[in-house]
């Protein structure tokens, strides 16, 4: 016998922790995919350039190749996977329709754009966090300013995880979908400076790469731990923080009109 | 008391295309309403406005007192949706995504309501299996239980039956009418009119986007469909008497066999008694009414052959 039917308390934070809540739930299902494996590749780099080929390479006067490395290394993990969330679970839910039952819930725009982006900042900050723990097998790092280091790597997770939402609301396929991660960001994240300092480059190169927008959070990450880099913390902040902003703006207009998610 | 829901003047268009074209209906709280139309008809364009699947094109779509646009945390929770098309997140098992559902919606988790819900719809020996390993009539009623599990106040089935055998039909449409009976306003729509005709307090048809009707189901079926009478002649007739040719007369090959299309408001003993006086012998009679189904062709203009479902 069903009882009497009666509307039960809203709680209006309860939308944003579930679906935080699934979104961590999500990733953490096939953390074999999510997690191990940008650990693997992560560690397989750290094996090539900290224990290898690293002993034998110097970019960096004062620091092993190690350890010049090893930040580049950690924000890749980050940026990598704080994309790959958001991208690949908007994705999946429009392109196999889960997203109506979002849609038809009270989950307010800002807390969509919030749950979604905190889900791909804490993927992240676990890849990065573990690539960091394994790196210090191979080298240990200055530390500098550990928390403008941490400050940096979350302007880098947010301003991919908005990267990522605005991927999956353009792309159309799984094909184009893999087209922003393999033929955008893999080319400006191995040409901002990950395995080399600008500098080294002639000059036509190193100035190219200053339009680079990886090269500000890279090299600003890597100066908040090393001390030293090839531009100023406070540029590269703030040309970083301008670009997540910005993407932070697009993304909440593109979720707040529901654009290509409501018909 | 207020209305479940309110539409006005409601309309919208695809790339061009008006889908929906103006169209005003009311439900009232505690109804079983029934939307009907043929494929195309503009009825799921409808729903997923009010649901939120669809931004309205024009009009006003007030649930509850609330406007669906400007107070759509207040309506939206107010509403539970049974898609069309299964719905479904393969990462998490029956129980996982039914504890989500609540909370997506503002409620915190009844175990009591969850369990009803999960007995009821026959989900028990099922909850620790993820999405991808369910039978296409679990899936159902999975979203049956996803809609019902935040309490709404209003439920929109869009055509929940779809593809599913008899007896979940039969067994789905108990359910629905028990919890109608315990306060929750339905808003249907069904492809098996014999359903709605027995289900619904009141139908409205649409076609190419317009309402072409709205009345209570006894009131529709009886205004619009045609009653029969079938008489079994003692003597072979070679002609039907010119008096009963508005009645559209049909004569067996043989002659034995008369069948006459009744109107609304003419009462069968009134014409056995002209047939009588006219010297036809009768040697036995019934008739019959058509119901839901006749009615629906005939306003839509399917039984021509211009449309099929």
């Amino acid at each position: 016998m069903v009882p009497k039917i009666a509307s039960p308390q809203f709680h209006s934070w309860l939308p944003f922790v579930t679906l935080l809540r699934k979104e961590v739930l999500r990733f953490m299902r096939v953390a074999s995919q999510t997690l191990l494996t940008p650990i693997i590749t992560a560690s397989l780099y750290l094996f090539v350039f900290g224990a290898t080929l690293g002993e034998r390479l110097s970019v960096l006067e004062g620091f092993s190749y190690a350890q010049f490395v090893i930040p580049g290394l950690i924000l890749m993990g980050v940026i990598n996977n704080s994309f790959a969330n958001t991208s690949s679970s908007l994705f999946m839910s429009r392109y196999l329709g889960g997203i109506v039952d979002l849609l038809v819930t009270p989950v307010t725009p800002p807390q969509f754009i919030l749950a979604y982006t905190l889900a791909a900042m804490l993927r992240g900050s676990l890849v990065g966090g573990v690539v960091w723990v394994i790196s210090t097998l191979f080298a240990e790092l200055p530390w500098t300013s550990p928390l403008l280091a941490v400050l940096m790597a979350f302007l880098a997770s947010f301003l991919f995880a908005q990267f990522g939402l605005i991927a999956a609301i353009f792309a159309h396929n799984f094909d184009t979908l893999s087209m922003y991660s393999n033929f955008l960001i893999l080319p400006l994240i191995y040409l901002g400076g990950v395995f080399y300092p600008i500098s080294i480059l002639p000059a036509p190169w190193e100035n190219l790469s200053y339009l680079n927008p990886l090269f500000y959070l890279i090299d600003g990450f890597r100066h908040a731990i090393l001390g030293v880099g090839d531009t100023s913390f406070v540029l590269a902040f703030c040309v970083s923080g301008g670009i997540a902003a910005t993407l932070f703006v697009w993304a909440a207009w593109l979720i707040g009109k529901g654009y290509r998610l409501r018909s | 008391m207020m209305n479940a829901l309110e539409i006005d003047s409601l309309s919208k268009s695809f790339a061009g295309t008006d889908a929906v074209k103006g169209v005003s209906f009311s439900i009232k709280q505690g109804e079983i309403f029934g939307l009907l139309g043929p494929n195309g008809a503009g009825k799921s364009t409808t729903i997923n406005m009010i649901a939120g699947v669809c931004r309205v094109g024009g009009g006003s779509i007030t649930a509850f007192g609330y406007d669906n646009q400007r107070d759509y945390r207040f309506t939206r929770r107010l509403l539970g949706v049974v898609h069309q098309e299964i719905v479904i997140d393969n990462f998490f098992t029956i129980d996982q995504a039914l504890k989500l559902h609540a909370g997506y919606y503002g409620v915190k988790d009844d175990p009591a309501w969850r369990n009803l819900l999960i007995k009821r719809l026959g989900l028990g020996p099922h909850l620790n299996k993820v999405m991808l390993k369910l039978s296409g009539g679990l899936k159902r009623r999975f979203m049956i239980a996803k809609a019902l599990i935040h309490k709404p106040q209003l439920l929109i089935l869009d055509e929940p039956t779809a593809g599913v055998d008899v007896e979940l039909r039969h067994g789905l449409w108990d359910f629905v009418r028990e919890i109608n009976r315990q306060g929750i306003t339905i808003l249907l729509t069904t492809h098996y009119l014999e359903e709605a005709e027995q289900m619904c307090d009141r139908i409205a048809i649409m076609n190419h986007g317009e309402l072409i009707a709205l009345e209570k189901t006894h009131e529709l079926v009886r205004r619009l469909s045609s009653r029969r009478l079938r008489l079994w002649l003692a003597q072979e007739l070679l002609h039907v008497p010119d008096e009963l040719d508005t009645y559209r007369p049909e004569l067996s090959e043989d002659g034995s066999e008369l069948l006459l299309c009744l109107p609304p408001d003419e009462s069968a003993g009134d014409l056995l008694k002209q047939i009588c006086a006219l010297g036809l012998d009768i040697r036995d009679f019934e008739t019959d009414q058509s119901g839901l189904e006749e009615v629906f062709l005939q306003l839509t203009g399917m039984r021509e052959g211009n449309d099929g479902t």
